[in-house]
């Protein structure tokens, strides 16, 4: 390559070069103040209008496909949680379905339910944040701050199920970790309230408002035609008309026995986007409604006809040995923090022993259990799915995600790859902003929603 | 003992009380931490009551890089950058554990902890911390700031 | 057109160079040569019958540890393909063998495949015939090898600045 001089750099090609007028070299990122993830576009810039960009990706690359290789079907779902880092719920459930398709087992009822209520939580948090950082992009931070104020509430439940606020590891091979804590229907309608608040505040504030609209409308817009051709999914591809939505067109856990509307827009620009991510919470709200509603099994009622036992004074004494009678003993376990008791163990995870845990109480209290427990930890044994192959597709946050697991029989994936919605729209993001003004590229990239997690992995 | 070097360390306190209350943070957010950070920062736990309370996007106008997520080897010398820009006094927070020790990403492609890079102040582990967390390493960072010699 | 009819109607139009076609767990899968690449795709999006409008991935796996396989084509380029107006999945392989990795690109077929192929050749060294700008989409340029191959060890780190570990 010849040697360029920085003025040949920074000054590139352009129309008017002969005449002494040239194109501006401008890179954004990866570390800029207007973009709330690392990625690198280098513009060329024509005045102010950008005329090329090229878009760069890969700084958050943390080898997700490679780590999975490495440990048990168990040990990737940490991992997964990390892909997208808003919705982590929704990567826990779609590793969780590709493997359990691979091993052909189902799950429970009530297991499927709760993995509706709580990735519809997920992707109300998601789209919260989406709308909430691209607001505040374009200087409106009281958005912002309203907006992390509704997600904090929607955390507060998540740590109530799961234990944690954000990488919570919740989903298992063949159901889930724990079941929902008493009193969650109450908690769930009284923080669903606060968010429609905040969500009627926003429409107010963002809707009609002049400056926002400006800066939204006919923005970024990507044709029907080149939405489809770029495999975009998601928000995006329903912005732009299409209403393809995965829990509808190949509806899994129980979406086709719920009402919702697939909301969709007409001109696929920036302003359609904010209106289907707004409309979406709602019918997610609408989703966990029904399903906390329709979950079977209701709530978890011990019966306590003997002493009501501290878990932690139970694991002591299993762990000394002193088992005798401890079977006998019924005992409330936290379903969040140190596994769950097993009548609700049982209501949420498959009745597999190749795949499941046991639940705690039989681990420590018959050698049946323990050594259950052991041949699915120990290395060399765990899950082993038969030889093959299985895509599965769950609609995430931003679209279609997809994971694709190949097993060659033993108790590590041989190759898991995961389909991250945030890819095709950030492929085709020097399509939404060739053309367009450089200010117009913060709202643009605020509307794509790409998280570093999920786009490098 | 003259009379100079009493001066010297009551000025020291004064302006070192004046630092740990006016801190401009550099928030240098690639990945998961960054939810965490946005949920410290904003009304439910409100890093202000700190005075830590407006990030500014320059290193020049910085004097806290707080660096939040895993930083891969393609995003080490952007990082080195950002920190060689900000002017001194600069103070460095680890957030998370990925930036303390590379976390549970031991692969090809990220940095063992970012204190092979550049040098830090404070280190707040967890995946990601708790705001609660992140308060107590900021004001762990603030005891710091107040008890060091300064320069000025 | 449901999925067995879809493997039917391969075979039936490309005889041999549709290799092997198989169904697990109900998702349909057929091997096409690496010849026959471009005629299959291009006719599975143009077939008024198919209408596969969505590249939605694709991705490599590296046969080379898989038991029985190991003497085999090392690379199986997968594609997964989906119809919005049928509401229909196929998944298309090729492979190739590790001294002759190359495959005919889509890009031209499908846009999107121009980033999902930079991301296979940087992740398994796979390269694309016709693609207009193959680099490195993930890794930066000065890395040397491609880290989801099978021999390439998880730890082994090329840090730009800074030790190694």
């Amino acid at each position: 390559m010849a040697q360029t001089t920085q003025r040949e750099f920074m000054l590139g090609e352009g129309s008017g070069t002969g005449s002494g007028s040239q194109n501006l070299r401008v890179g954004v990122g990866p570390a800029h103040p207007a973009m709330h993830g690392i990625i690198r576009i280098t513009t060329e810039l024509d005045g102010e209008v950008i005329v090329k960009a090229d878009v760069e990706i890969g700084y958050l690359h943390r080898a997700f496909e490679k780590d999975c290789e490495e440990g048990g079907y168990n040990n990737a779902i940490p991992f997964t949680d990390r892909l997208n880092y808003v919705s982590p719920l929704i990567n826990n459930f779609g590793y969780c379905a590709a493997v359990e398709k691979l091993l052909g087992i189902g799950v429970t009822e009530r297991c499927k339910y709760i993995r509706v209520i709580m990735s519809e939580i997920s992707r109300i948090c998601d789209h919260l944040t989406c709308i909430g950082a691209s607001a505040m992009e374009l200087g409106a931070f009281t958005v912002f701050l309203y907006m992390i104020k509704a997600r904090e509430f929607l955390w507060e439940l998540v740590e109530d199920v799961t234990g944690a606020r954000l990488t919570i590891s919740y989903g298992r091979v063949g159901g889930v970790k724990a079941d929902l804590p008493d009193g969650f229907a109450e908690r769930t309608a009284k923080a669903f309230k606060e968010t429609r608040e905040v969500l009627d505040e926003v429409h107010r504030l963002l809707t009609g408002n002049r400056i926002f609209m400006d800066r939204m409308i006919g923005v970024g817009a990507l044709s029907r035609e080149e939405t489809i051709a770029y495999a975009i999914t998601g928000p995006l591809l329903r912005a732009a008309g299409v209403p393809y939505d995965v829990r509808r067109a190949q509806p899994y856990d129980v979406y086709d026995r719920l009402e919702f509307e697939i909301p969709t827009q007409k001109d696929g620009d920036n302003y359609s986007r904010y209106l289907v991510r707004m409309a979406e919470m709602e019918q997610s709200m609408r989703i966990v409604e029904q399903a906390l509603a329709m979950v079977p099994g209701g709530p978890i009622n011990v019966d306590f006809e003997g002493r009501p036992v501290d878990p932690a004074w139970y694991v002591d004494r299993g762990k000394q040995g002193k088992t005798e009678g401890l079977l006998l003993v019924p005992i409330t376990l936290s379903p969040n923090l140190l596994g769950s008791e097993r009548p609700a163990h049982e209501r949420i995870n498959a009745h597999d022993k190749r795949v499941v845990l046991p639940p705690k109480e039989t681990t420590y209290g018959s050698i049946e259990g323990l050594m259950n427990h052991f041949m699915l930890i120990m290395e060399g044994n765990g899950i082993r799915p038969p030889r093959g192959e299985a895509y599965v597709a769950v609609e995430g946050a931003n679209g279609e995600l997809g994971f694709y697991v190949v097993s060659d029989g033993t108790d590590r994936p041989y190759r898991v790859r995961c389909r991250p919605p945030c890819l095709p729209p950030m492929a085709a993001l020097h399509r939404m902003i060739e053309g367009e003004m450089v200010a117009d590229l913060i709202p643009t990239f605020g509307s794509v929603n790409m998280i570093g997690g999920e786009l490098d992995r | 003992m003259g009379l100079g070097a009493f001066f010297t360390s009551k000025l020291d306190e004064a302006i070192g009380w004046a630092r740990k209350y006016s801190i401009f943070q550099y928030p240098f957010v690639t990945a998961c931490c960054g939810m965490e950070y946005m949920a410290t920062a904003c009304s439910h736990y409100d890093i202000d009551r700190f005075g830590a309370g407006l990030p500014r996007f320059s290193p020049r106008q910085a004097d806290v890089l707080f660096v939040v997520g895993t930083i891969s080897h393609k995003m080490a010398p952007v990082l080195k950058r950002v920190y060689d820009q900000m002017t001194e006094p600069k103070w460095v927070v680890a957030f998370g554990v990925c930036t303390c020790t590379g976390g549970f990403y031991n692969n090809y492609a990220t940095v063992q902890g970012i204190d092979t890079i550049i040098p830090v102040d404070v280190y707040i582990p967890g995946c990601p911390p708790r705001p609660e967390s992140v308060i107590d390493g900021l004001m762990k960072l603030q005891d710091r700031i107040a008890a060091q010699a300064q320069r000025y | 057109m449901d999925g067995a009819a879809m493997l039917a109607e391969l075979r039936a139009r490309f005889g041999s160079d549709v290799v092997e076609t198989h169904e697990h767990r109900g998702d349909h899968t057929a091997v096409v040569t690496r010849e026959a690449l471009r005629r299959v795709l291009a006719w599975c999006r143009d077939e008024p019958s198919l209408a596969f409008e969505m590249l939605t991935d694709l991705t490599a796996v590296d046969y080379v540890k898989y038991p029985g396989r190991q003497d085999g084509p090392r690379f199986e380029v997968v594609y997964h393909l989906y119809s919005l107006t049928h509401n229909h999945r196929l998944r298309l392989k090729v492979r190739v063998d590790e001294d002759d990795a190359l495959v005919p690109t889509a890009v031209d077929l499908w846009p999107i495949a121009d980033w999902f192929e930079r991301e296979v050749w940087d992740m398994f060294g796979v390269r694309f015939a016709g693609h207009p700008d193959l680099r490195r989409l993930l890794m930066y340029e000065e890395f040397v090898g491609h880290p989801l191959r099978k021999d390439y060890p998880i730890d082994r780190r090329q840090p730009l600045i800074g030790p190694a570990s």
